[in-house]
């Protein structure tokens, strides 16, 4: 993943600033095509007059067999970062945070990460091979894993590298593309130590070895600990069936660790007495030190938050008064004890509203109201978790760990309101 | 790293332990490990064995003590066509790459400069990691079509774009394999971040006047422009 900011292009930044808001500001009625590009609509469908929608009979049921959102809401989709990757079977893409709210990512809109594509599983011969160190290897179809007692848990997933791009300061303008590689669904599944008690584990069992069916064969170590934990072997999010995208039939869920050990299209697990040292866990999400060290096993997410809105993408539209700015927290460690806010770079803090479930390990929605005078703003937040931890600035996070990491970025965001109400992504002193 | 396994194994579960039950309400980790393993309920007879055939065509992952390692034999000079064919469009004809496609070779000590090169002689810990994953993954588009002594053969090439291997005429097999050392296993190190990182537990963060002065600016991310701009995204349907 390209860590280096890019030269910087001689582009007439007010061509830019344009295309951005017409894209962002006017977005429901260029989406509709109905030439009203600035954001006020078609007076003909306004009072006093009556719309169309009002006088004429619409689809009826089951036309839209499965539903989807609204052709306004379009703009609404995971983005990739081309340059980013050599090619889209290896690659990412990320979640339209800003244009989100609630604790729960829509299916659709979960950030993907595949490295050799989407592997499409006939769930008739999807086979789960449990092996290794235990009294009775096993394989289950998926009706076994169905029968098997079930859990509901939501929990956040955070790729490791999600604001990856940033350690060498703010680049990529858009909270989609410097947070996005976070959601969070209601998974449905069984606990893996089910599946251990099934197979009966030998004493010298110590670290789990998950494999994906994908023609990468994704693998990842796992201590034995976390698996008899919480982690989940998932079939469902959000009570549907999971997509392909995501692993379907079955993926592993491990809470509050990076999204890289939740491996998809799980195919096999291989109990043993020591890690594997494979690539996703040596080559890759491993976190290079300015010394030429390198942490290795650094599972946990640390505590993190972003505001969502405003953010570049979704920039203010009214020009001062009543103003909610609203965010997302979360910490691998546990739950969310609280999160602050600062409209002016980080000097003085307001807590801010927590609203929804304050589940474990997962997305919490926080909002701040205030009364902008329509001035400048150098907007953040600051998640701390139950354990204690702040959130720290990203400088206290380079200070240590140097900018060569990738992995691991949680340092506080900044977002630089104009007083158009535009937003950029800024690093602040 | 130079650990033990039993150790290593230990420290897993310390790491665990501190994780799962937080910094302030540390456990002894032996104890912890027992108390999981202990209660076992009674099976739900769900599933069925696995056959000892059906596990060999899957188990393909391989560790670096060697345990994992299929048979097979093959040399530096068998491995150079392979490579030519199947991988170097990719990772380039001596490993530095093409393209964004992962890099193979060189960066010799570079990990600690401003632009770090990460490949499998200058960072990868164990040369395990290379042929569980070349079996696994590659060539990209048509993995598990490798035979096992192209395995070895390729592997062997790949270690010696990396000078690990120095003669084109050695010849890696599974009994030789787990002599092969890279040279900078030693450089990783276990997650440290509740110590070395202690000051972000500060529990009562600064509320009022934090920092002197206002605010400055240092960095924008519109000067650096490579933001994608929306409507460039994928089709939808």
């Amino acid at each position: 993943m390209r860590k280096d900011p890019m030269p910087t292009l001689d582009r007439e930044p007010t061509r830019r600033l344009f295309l951005w808001r017409s894209l962002t500001m006017g977005s429901a009625a260029v989406a509709a095509g109905s030439g009203f590009a600035n954001g006020m609509g078609n007076p003909d469908n306004q009072p006093p007059n009556v719309p169309d929608w009002s006088r004429s009979l619409g689809e009826g049921v089951a036309v839209r067999a499965y539903g989807k959102p609204s052709e306004f809401e379009k703009n609404v989709i995971r983005r990739d970062v081309e340059w980013l990757t050599a090619s889209r079977e290896s690659s990412v893409s990320f979640t339209p945070l800003h244009a989100l709210d609630g604790n729960i990512t829509p299916n659709g809109l979960l950030f993907e990460r595949h490295h050799s594509g989407i592997a499409e599983v006939d769930p008739a011969d999807y086979r789960l091979m449990l092996h290794g160190l235990v009294d009775k290897p096993l394989l289950f179809t998926l009706d076994d894993i169905k029968r098997m007692p079930r859990v509901n848990r939501p929990y956040f997933c955070e790729c490791a590298a999600n604001s990856g791009m940033e350690w060498r300061g703010a680049q990529l303008d858009g909270c989609q593309y410097t947070h996005g590689m976070v959601h969070c669904v209601m998974y449905t599944g069984v606990t893996l130590k089910t599946l251990l008690d099934e197979a009966g584990l030998k004493t010298n069992a110590k670290w789990l070895l998950l494999e994906g069916g994908d023609a990468a064969a994704m693998t990842r170590s796992l201590p034995l600990q976390k698996a008899l934990d919480d982690v989940l072997i998932a079939y469902r999010m959000n009570g549907e069936m999971l997509y392909p995208e995501n692993g379907y039939p079955v993926r592993a869920v491990i809470p509050g660790w990076e999204a890289n050990m939740w491996v998809k299209w799980l195919r096999r697990i291989e109990v043993g007495d020591q890690p594997w040292h494979h690539r996703e866990e040596t080559s890759k999400y491993t976190d290079l030190l300015e010394n030429g060290k390198a942490r290795q096993f650094t599972y946990v997410m640390d505590a993190k938050s972003v505001i969502t809105c405003p953010s570049p993408q979704a920039p203010l539209k009214h020009n001062s008064g009543f103003t909610v700015l609203s965010g997302i927290a979360w910490s691998g460690r546990g739950k969310i004890s609280r999160v602050d806010v600062s409209l002016d770079g980080g000097r003085n803090w307001r807590s801010a509203r927590i609203d929804g479930p304050v589940w474990d390990k997962a997305l919490v929605r926080f909002y701040y109201e205030f009364d902008w005078d329509g001035g400048e703003l150098l907007i953040q937040s600051r998640a701390m978790d139950e354990t204690g931890y702040v959130q720290p600035t990203k400088n206290e996070l380079r200070k240590i760990r140097g900018v060569n990491s990738v992995y691991h970025n949680n340092g506080i965001q900044t977002w630089h309101v104009r007083k158009t109400g535009e937003v950029e992504n800024v690093e602040v002193s | 790293m130079s650990k033990s396994p039993k150790a290593f194994a230990l420290f897993g579960a310390f790491l665990v332990a501190v994780l799962t039950f937080g910094v302030t309400q540390m456990i002894e980790p032996r104890l912890v490990h027992a108390q999981a393993q202990k209660a076992k309920p009674k099976p739900l007879g769900i599933g069925r064995e696995a056959k000892p055939e059906e596990i060999a065509g899957w188990d393909i992952d391989i560790r670096p003590d060697g345990q994992g390692l299929p048979p097979g034999k093959g040399t530096v000079k068998e491995g150079e066509p392979i490579y030519v064919e199947r991988c170097a469009s990719c990772h380039g004809e001596f490993g530095e790459s093409a393209g964004r496609w992962p890099i193979l070779s060189g960066g010799n000590a570079t990990l600690a400069s401003h632009d770090p090169v990460k490949s499998v002689g200058s960072y990868w810990p164990y040369a395990s990691t290379l042929i569980d994953y070349i079996r696994r993954a590659m060539p990209y588009g048509a993995a598990q079509t490798l035979t096992n002594d192209e395995l070895y053969a390729v592997t062997a090439y790949v270690l010696y774009l990396n000078d690990v291997i120095k003669d084109e005429k050695f010849e890696l097999n599974d009994k030789n394999f787990s002599s092969i050392k890279l040279p900078n296993q030693a450089n990783f190190t276990e997650d440290d971040r509740e110590k070395s990182e202690r000051a972000f537990w500060r529990k009562e963060p600064c509320m009022k006047n934090c920092a002197p002065g206002e605010a400055k600016v240092t960095g924008r991310a519109r000067v650096i422009d490579v933001t994608p701009e929306t409507g460039k995204g994928p089709r939808v349907e």
